[in-house]
């Protein structure tokens, strides 16, 4: 007689799990711990291995399908058994699940818009789905499909950049046109992250990163400008954190996002909130595409919107719809603070102060004008090491300034 | 506007087009003195004799071919089946002599002739009286099939069924006779092939006729209250079928749900999702679902026989998932 | 028709009965023909399909119809091919409907099993065993509802008479008096099934009693007796609209359908060639000799014409065409819905 292969649990918290490859095909020979599929689980991608040897009868699921634990994925038995009634009642899948955009790729050095791999081999897309997207331009095989076993559905070519994601040298704002955001449903380990981390401490489960970034190049930079351009081409020290905030997060869209409860909205666009304090209080007017704008342009920006908040007079469409936030206490002379996120965004950037402090460079210790940084992450949307690349990406703009022109 | 019941609708389009045409005459068990099984011939006696009016041993292939022959003459015959589960004893009449007639003479034997009854299932009869028949009768080229869902079209599809030259099978239900509902009061008649849009919505499209409209209508309310807007197609005949609303609607919502009485096997149903995989396949964004009557003979048992039944809810579930909710 | 001679009016209903038999005898000769050569093209394949001879049962055909008005109705099975023609279709339409040809009875769409003409009252060959019984009985129906004294006959075999269709009809036209008459072509078998091996009571005729039916076993090689029990059960329908049931016994001297032989599984050839000499044609040329209106060269001169139409009529049936290739989707509904 068949037998049955289940879904397992994997892991001691796994509720289910999404089959991501079978690594057996049907008619394959299989013996006892052979692996016969990958699954993610909540934690990470693990085997499942064969329990009985014979003959991989029929995978009951396919790659991609979310599967409860204990649920039938296949059968093991002998070539050309017969499986018994259940083979015709596969596991339904509990939910849809986006196969081919399994988790945003939060490292990659090079992306624009939804971070959704190019999908391999023949993409599911719904008729509608495929005759809009040849409408519109969209390479189905970058869009990430939200209907069930990862099928692109109408929703998902409507909410796709145009064309997909092109590769973009350098530190460039990106310059198509396209949606401004892609919306990803959650991957079983997103999912586990968030309800864990929100029981540990609290409805947005937040961890903080600190680096020291040095500030002397930007300095010079700042007196190089004042020198050529006079006072009117005079940029802040903020300017040029906005700025290089700007390129980063364009350049890491994993820390540009908003948390959905149900999805995660990757920002392809760029807006960024900084926090000015007015008299009772404090309110955070955005600057807009600050990954487009010049130095100029955002200094300009930044001095109209922080007289306007003085003035109570930001209109809502100023103060809403940032992407991630900057809060700046460095002319107070903090040294160090963290900053609370402002939800439903993922992150939150404190600055501290600019101040000369010991420093070894070649050598030899030297006082050097460094400025402390601290991102607050929401866990559930950016890992540590997510954060920490951004910030990579960040202190590398602002050590080397002339990248801000 | 009077407000009848679908038995009394029915009622009214018999005596109406009895007093229009004298060729046209009932015939079946107990629609004469006893005034119909179901009182839908209620009072017709009366009002035109026995000559039109004419009880019927029981003998469905017999009176059942008497009328076919009588329609070969040139008389209009209507002919009651006590319920549709019966026509099987008749169904060679209906198959073979009614729906080839005019066919196999090259077009010289025509053949107006009404078929009429309940069908499908009513509550607790059981395996051999809760029969959707709709797609078997749907299959044969010649027939045309109708099948309403209110009082008003019962009026005026029966209209325009006795006065069509081909044979009409008429599938009443049992558990609509009951229905109240408004019902033009002049000389209001449906035209054949053409379906109704019970329901207007842009989310997803629910295709529905019969008694399956009521659950359909239900399960649309119900997505309502969660922000989805259904449209409910009522066919209301299965052929011809009305494939240009239909095909209008799944352009519009993309996403369509077929729901039916009988069983899903070459069902009604199979006839409108091949019909929309064929005509509309770059209008879909999911693929098309059924939900149908359980695959087993009617049970007995009252809550069996609820979990075989097509209801609202499963009607609503199926929306949402081609919905991807 | 003029003459007052002495002994004129008996010499003058001698010429006419003379003509009339030489008209019987013709049309079962013309069937005879016909049915020959319809065998032959089927061998060469000109006709297709199933296909039933009438070969030996021809005094049943022609004795019934000659009783008939032109306002009368015939409903027939599928073995019909000597009904139509005794029923006035010509043998130009019918062979052009066994090959299928445009010109025929029925468009070339009903074939051998399915020839009608709607004109001649002739509605049509069916091909469900027994199932156009209870159509005959709406037909009369409906001459009755109409207040009309027109009469519908219905042929069918002995083996009909197993079926239910047969026993609801036969209850309902005796319940109702309808004005037909129930024609059992006895012909001895049911496809290659004996009578005796099929049936409770082989005397068909009897059947009648169940619904109190008048009914009549009459023997159908003599084509004047035919006749006879013809006349006094359609006169029952005209005159007082009651039914009635005919047994009539005949023999085919063919197989079942071209597909059977004609004897060897299920029947000798010597009881095959025993019928032969009760065939019905050579019985009313007998009694025409006998009463001395007929002989050896009349006879030869009738066949000869009767040859040439049949020739014609295959002449007809090769050169005319087949039906239209938009004829396929015609017809299958009115072309306009409501009246």
């Amino acid at each position: 007689m068949a037998t049955k292969i289940v879904m397992e649990a994997l892991s001691p918290t796994m509720e289910e799990g999404r089959l991501v490859e079978w690594k057996k095909t049907e008619g394959d020979a299989v013996k006892v711990g052979d692996v016969l599929a990958e699954v993610e689980t909540d934690k990470a991608v693990m085997e499942l291995v064969a329990r009985a040897a014979g003959t991989l009868l029929k995978q009951a699921v396919a790659a991609g399908t979310t599967v409860p634990v204990s649920n039938l994925v296949g059968w093991i038995g002998q070539p050309g058994e017969a499986i018994d009634g259940e083979a015709a009642a596969p596991a339904a899948p509990v939910a849809p699940t986006a196969a081919k955009a399994p988790a945003p790729a939060p490292a990659a050095p090079v992306s624009t818009a939804a971070p959704v791999p190019i999908a391999e081999g023949r993409v599911k897309a719904s008729p509608l789905a495929r005759k809009m997207a040849a409408d519109k331009g969209v390479d189905l095989a970058r869009v990430a499909g939200t209907g069930p076993e990862g099928r692109v559905v109408k929703r998902d070519v409507e909410s796709a950049p145009v064309g997909g994601a092109a590769a973009r040298p350098g530190f460039v704002a990106k310059q198509e046109t396209g949606p401004a955001y892609t919306d990803t449903p959650l991957t079983q380990i997103r999912k586990t992250i968030a309800k864990r981390l929100v029981q540990s401490i609290g409805p947005i489960p937040t961890f903080y990163l600190t680096t020291e970034i040095d500030m002397e190049r930007a300095a010079d930079l700042r007196e190089q400008m004042k020198a050529v351009n006079g006072d009117q081409g005079k940029i802040s020290f903020n300017d040029l954190v906005v700025r290089a905030v700007g390129l980063s997060l364009a350049q890491h869209t994993a820390c540009n996002a908003w948390w959905q409860d149900d999805s995660i909205r990757y920002w392809n666009e760029v807006h960024i909130g900084m926090a000015v304090a007015v008299p009772d209080g404090l309110i955070t007017p955005v600057i807009r595409n600050a990954d487009q704008k010049s130095l100029f342009e955002i200094g300009a920006e930044s001095k109209v919107l922080a007289g306007k908040a003085r003035e109570r007079k930001l209109k809502p469409e100023e103060y809403t719809g940032s992407t991630f936030s900057i809060s700046n206490l460095g002319m107070f002379d903090i040294e160090h603070f963290t900053a609370v996120i402002n939800p439903p965004e993922a992150g939150i950037l404190a600055i501290g102060s600019i101040a000369p402090v010991p420093a070894v460079v070649d050598g030899e210790v030297v006082p050097r004008k460094r400025m402390r940084v601290t991102m607050s992450c929401d866990h559930r949307v950016i890992d540590g090491a997510t954060g920490a690349e951004f910030l990579k990406t960040l202190k590398l703009l602002l050590e080397n300034p002339a990248a801000l022109l | 506007m009077a407000t009848l019941t679908y038995r009394d609708a029915l009622n009214q389009a018999l005596r109406e087009e009895m007093l229009r045409d004298d060729r046209v005459f009932l015939m079946g068990e107990e629609v004469a003195q006893y005034d119909g099984a179901y009182k839908v011939s209620r009072g017709l006696l009366k009002e035109f004799g026995p000559r039109r009016v004419v009880d019927t041993p029981i003998a469905e292939l017999g009176f059942t071919g008497i009328g076919v022959g009588a329609a070969m003459v040139g008389l209009r015959p209507i002919i009651e089946m006590m319920t549709w589960n019966f026509a099987l004893l008749a169904i060679d009449q209906i198959v073979n002599s009614a729906a080839k007639m005019r066919y196999m003479s090259g077009g010289q034997i025509g053949m107006p002739i009404v078929f009429r009854g309940p069908g499908g299932a009513a509550l607790q009869l059981a395996a051999q009286h809760s029969q959707a028949f709709e797609s078997w009768y749907a299959h044969i080229p010649g027939l045309k099939v109708v099948a309403p869902a209110t009082p008003a079209d019962a009026k005026g599809l029966l209209k325009a069924s006795i006065r069509d030259d081909n044979p009409v099978v008429f599938i009443e239900g049992e558990m609509l006779y009951n229905l109240k509902g408004e019902v033009p009061e002049d000389d209001h008649v449906v035209p054949i092939g053409v379906a109704d849009i019970k329901r207007a919505g842009k989310d997803v499209t629910i295709i529905c006729h019969s008694k399956t409209v009521g659950p359909a209508l239900k399960a649309a309310e119900a997505l309502a209250a969660e922000g989805i807007d259904a449209e409910v197609i009522d066919l209301r005949s299965i052929r011809p079928l009305d494939t240009e609303t239909i095909l209008n609607s799944v352009g519009k919502t993309n996403r369509c749900v077929v729901a039916e009485e009988g069983w899903a096997f070459a069902g009604v149903g199979a006839q409108v999702v091949d019909t929309i995989q064929r005509e509309a396949f770059d209008s879909l964004d999911a693929p098309i679902l059924r939900v149908t009557g359980a695959d087993v003979p009617m049970p007995y048992n009252k809550h069996l026989e609820r979990a075989a039944k097509v209801d609202a809810s499963k009607i609503q579930d199926a929306a949402k998932k081609v919905l991807y909710l | 028709m003029t003459t007052t001679a002495p002994g004129g009016k008996t010499r003058a209903v001698d010429q006419a009965t003379q003509a009339l038999h030489r008209g019987y005898l013709r049309q079962m000769l013309l069937i005879r023909r016909f049915e020959e050569k319809t065998g032959e093209a089927y061998s060469l394949g000109k006709i297709g399909g199933f296909c039933h001879l009438y070969i030996g049962q021809e005094a049943v055909a022609v004795g019934a119809m000659a009783t008939l008005r032109p306002d009368d109705h015939v409903i027939t099975a599928y073995r019909e091919h000597g009904q139509a023609l005794a029923r006035g279709l010509s043998a130009r339409s019918v062979m052009a409907e066994l090959y299928g040809k445009a010109t025929g009875s029925s468009g070339g769409k009903g074939g051998s099993m399915h020839i009608f003409d709607a004109a001649k009252g002739f509605l049509g060959g069916h091909g469900i065993v027994g199932s156009h019984i209870p159509l005959a009985a709406g037909v009369a129906f409906a001459h009755k509802y109409r207040g009309g004294d027109q009469v519908c006959l219905c042929f069918f075999g002995e083996a009909a008479a197993n079926i239910g269709a047969f026993h609801e009809t036969l209850n309902m036209a005796e319940l109702w008096d309808l004005p037909v008459v129930f024609v059992i072509e006895n012909n001895g078998y049911g496809m290659g099934t004996a009578v005796a091996r099929a049936a409770a009571i082989t005397n068909f005729a009897d059947r009648g009693a169940a619904y109190g039916m008048a009914s009549e076993q009459v023997d159908g090689q003599n084509v004047l007796t035919v006749r006879e029990a013809f006349d006094r059960a359609v006169a029952r329908a005209r005159k007082q609209s009651k039914p009635t049931l005919l047994e009539i016994k005949t023999y085919r001297y063919v197989g079942h359908s071209m597909s059977d032989a004609a004897h060897g599984t299920y029947r000798s050839k010597e009881e095959v060639d025993q019928y032969r000499q009760k065939d019905p044609i050579a019985i009313l040329e007998d009694l025409m000799r006998a009463a001395g209106y007929w002989d050896d060269a009349r006879h030869q001169a009738l066949d000869a014409e009767v040859m040439a139409e049949v020739a014609d009529s295959v002449t007809f049936a090769e050169e005319s065409p087949d039906p239209d290739p938009s004829a396929l989707f015609r017809d299958v509904y009115a072309e306009e819905g409501h009246t």
